[in-house]
């Protein structure tokens, strides 16, 4: 395991290294000239060509791609064209409301997906199965805004349970994470359905019968662990897509995170921004995939001998 | 000699669109201690099903009991609940299956696959499970036997994961060990091994085994006795000798004719002519029938009983040698 995680961690390098390049080049690959952006439209000459004396863009593209990295390995990130404040601390504020609406939202969804999973598959077309599926496609098919709307007015409005919006406290993230994890958990829940489903086909279940194992304990201990396999791989991903901020949801219960920090970006075109964005975005993807593949080792140990 | 398994008029149906079918109609046969007992026939005719019937392993195919009983040791294995059935599974009645490459669960250590069953019924802790466990797997022939409990399966070859197969069922020292064509998938090489394994087991433990196989020679090797299936009934059941020697059923005669022989040049195998009739499309009187050499206008309308003929323990499916044993002539 510890060599096959090393080979994964190696891996990684090259990955980083390419889009660190391409995140840089990203201002060089805008039309026109940066420092005249940056400047905006209403600069002089002087003002302009101080800015791009400041940025060192009169330097060689090499040496302010070294100059960008150095920058970045201090956590200096440049200054956002529209307020001047440094990105840094602007995302310093933004990250972690992203970061607890994608756990909460992707803790349920998992724990309650892979449950109606098992469930419905254990009893294939019957009713349990039916109730199952019906609310997985429920889940997938109702908009998370009409939801979200929804859930406020209900547990908001009239209930008075949980907070309309914001991120005062624990109980403002209930109602955004539900309704960011029901698509997600109800995704999750047909996986494990099929994957299951595929597991319980297999002989070493009629092995693990034969033994005389309870049927909860050929299920979970024999079945399960091969058939989530599959599902780490459908959760990793949604988890790096919700990593970067779920702009609906954000705009509807009002939460200061990503998304709309990348929305808003883009909108003024505050492209320090948006490279900074689309630096983070990148790596907590590369890094999720990272996470996935040693639970590939981690669950399947074909996998991870056959890196030897 | 007393009888460990009985099997009484044994139904096993296939749920299907158009209505079910029978795929096993209606078996009988025993096992005494100690005893093999062969089971044959060609691919279809209801051998793995039969044996699944047994150990009550059919949830996840279409197949469903539909009568007949399963005696072990006097109590009704298809009477019990599944509780008092999953401490019968593993412990006194344990089975081992073809496909070693695929029975054994890829994601866990061969250890713990073992200890399984051993901590199940055997009570045993897990150092105890453990050390049960490498016993087993030097039983086995096994080399290295405590590192191979920690490999996963897909580090053992073909014939290794059979011997780990029949540890495991060996483990708690089952009364009635099933084996669903254990040689199939391996090399002849390995198969003999394998062979040799088992009735080594058998004999020490003094164990009876129902062999399901539709290989002759592993019959003649392993068996003491052979039950002989087409169409989801026996057809046949006498003495391995006897039945090598002198079989009564055109069915048996014909499967014995089609195995190549060392010192005979022959320009063509024999061969049964025709395919194993459609479950959905049974002939009505012998389900032989429209395969048979020897067919008469009665085989096509009733089917025959199965009865005593031509010797102590002998019995046969068919027109033909009931009328010569009546006649007091030889069969067919």
């Amino acid at each position: 395991m510890g060599r096959y995680a090393l080979q994964r961690l190696l891996g990684v390098i090259p990955l980083l290294f390419v889009v660190s390049v391409v995140v840089f080049m990203f201002i060089h690959l805008i039309p026109g000239d940066p420092a005249r952006l940056i400047a905006g439209k209403e600069a002089t000459l002087e003002e302009i060509n101080g800015i791009r004396e400041q940025l060192g863009l009169n330097n060689p593209l090499w040496q302010q791609y070294i100059d960008y990295m150095g920058r970045l390995f201090h956590g200096d990130l440049g200054n956002s064209i529209r307020s001047g404040l440094p990105v840094s601390d602007m995302l310093a504020t933004r990250v972690m409301p992203t970061i607890w609406l994608t756990l909460f939202s992707m803790g349920w969804a998992v724990i309650m997906g892979v449950f109606i999973g098992i469930i419905s598959a254990i009893n294939r077309n019957k009713w349990p199965d039916h109730v199952g599926m019906i609310t997985a496609i429920s889940g997938i098919s109702i908009p998370g805004f009409w939801l979200g709307l929804v859930l406020i007015q209900i547990f908001s409005v009239e209930l008075g349970w949980f907070p309309t919006g914001g991120v005062d406290s624990w109980s403002s993230y209930v109602l955004p994470s539900l309704t960011l994890g029901a698509g997600i958990m109800s995704m999750l829940a047909r996986f494990s359905r099929t994957s299951m489903l595929e597991s319980m086909r297999e002989d070493y279940i009629r092995t693990g019968r034969a033994k005389g194992l309870h049927e909860f304990i050929v299920v979970g201990r024999h079945a399960l662990r091969n058939s989530l396999i599959q599902v780490v791989t459908v959760a990793g991903l949604q988890f790096g897509f919700l990593l970067g901020g779920s702009v609906m949801v954000e705009t509807v219960f009002s939460i200061p995170g990503m998304g709309r920090m990348l929305v808003d970006s883009i909108a003024f075109r505050d492209y320090t921004v948006i490279q900074a964005l689309l630096l983070l975005f990148a790596t907590e993807f590369i890094l999720i995939n990272l996470l996935v593949d040693l639970l590939y080792g981690v669950l399947n140990p074909k996998i991870r001998f056959d890196s030897k | 000699m007393n009888k460990l398994l009985e099997v009484e008029g044994l139904k096993t149906e296939f749920k299907r669109a158009g209505g079910n079918v029978m795929a096993v109609a209606g078996l009988d046969f025993h096992i005494n201690s100690g005893e093999v007992l062969g089971l044959v026939g060609e691919s279809g005719c209801g051998k793995s099903v039969t044996s699944l019937s047994i150990m009550r392993l059919l949830k996840g195919t279409p197949g469903q009991n539909a009568g007949g009983h399963v005696k072990f040791e006097g109590k009704d294995l298809l009477r019990l609940s599944e509780n008092e059935m999953r401490k019968v599974r593993g412990k006194e009645l344990a089975m081992i299956f073809q496909e070693p490459m695929t029975s054994l669960n890829p994601v866990l250590r061969i250890g713990k696959q073992i200890e399984e069953p051993i901590r199940l019924h055997l009570g045993f802790n897990k150092a105890k499970a453990r050390e049960h466990a490498v016993h087993m797997l030097q039983l086995v022939g096994i080399p290295r036997a405590s590192e191979v409990m920690n490999d996963y399966p897909h580090q053992l070859s073909g014939g290794m994961r059979q011997r780990v197969m029949i540890a495991m069922a060996m483990s708690c020292h089952p009364k009635l060990l099933i084996a669903d064509e254990p040689t199939t998938a391996l090399d002849v090489t390995i198969q003999a091994q394998i062979l040799d394994l088992m009735k080594r087991l058998k004999e020490e433990r003094s164990m009876g085994m129902l062999l399901i196989t539709h290989d002759l020679g592993v019959v003649a090797e392993m068996c003491d006795r052979v039950v002989v299936m087409y169409a989801g009934r026996v057809v046949e059941e006498a003495p391995v000798k006897e039945l090598f020697a002198n079989p009564q059923h055109p069915y048996t005669q014909g499967l014995i004719r089609s195995v190549p022989k060392l010192r005979q040049k022959v320009k063509r195998l024999e061969s049964i002519p025709g395919n194993v009739p459609d479950l959905s499309h049974m002939p009505q009187g012998c389900k032989f029938a429209p395969r048979c050499a020897h067919v008469m206008p009665e085989c096509m309308t009733t089917e025959p009983e199965l009865l005593a003929v031509g010797g102590e323990g002998r019995k046969s499916r068919c027109w033909l040698t009931q009328q010569s044993e009546q006649k007091g002539g030889s069969a067919v």
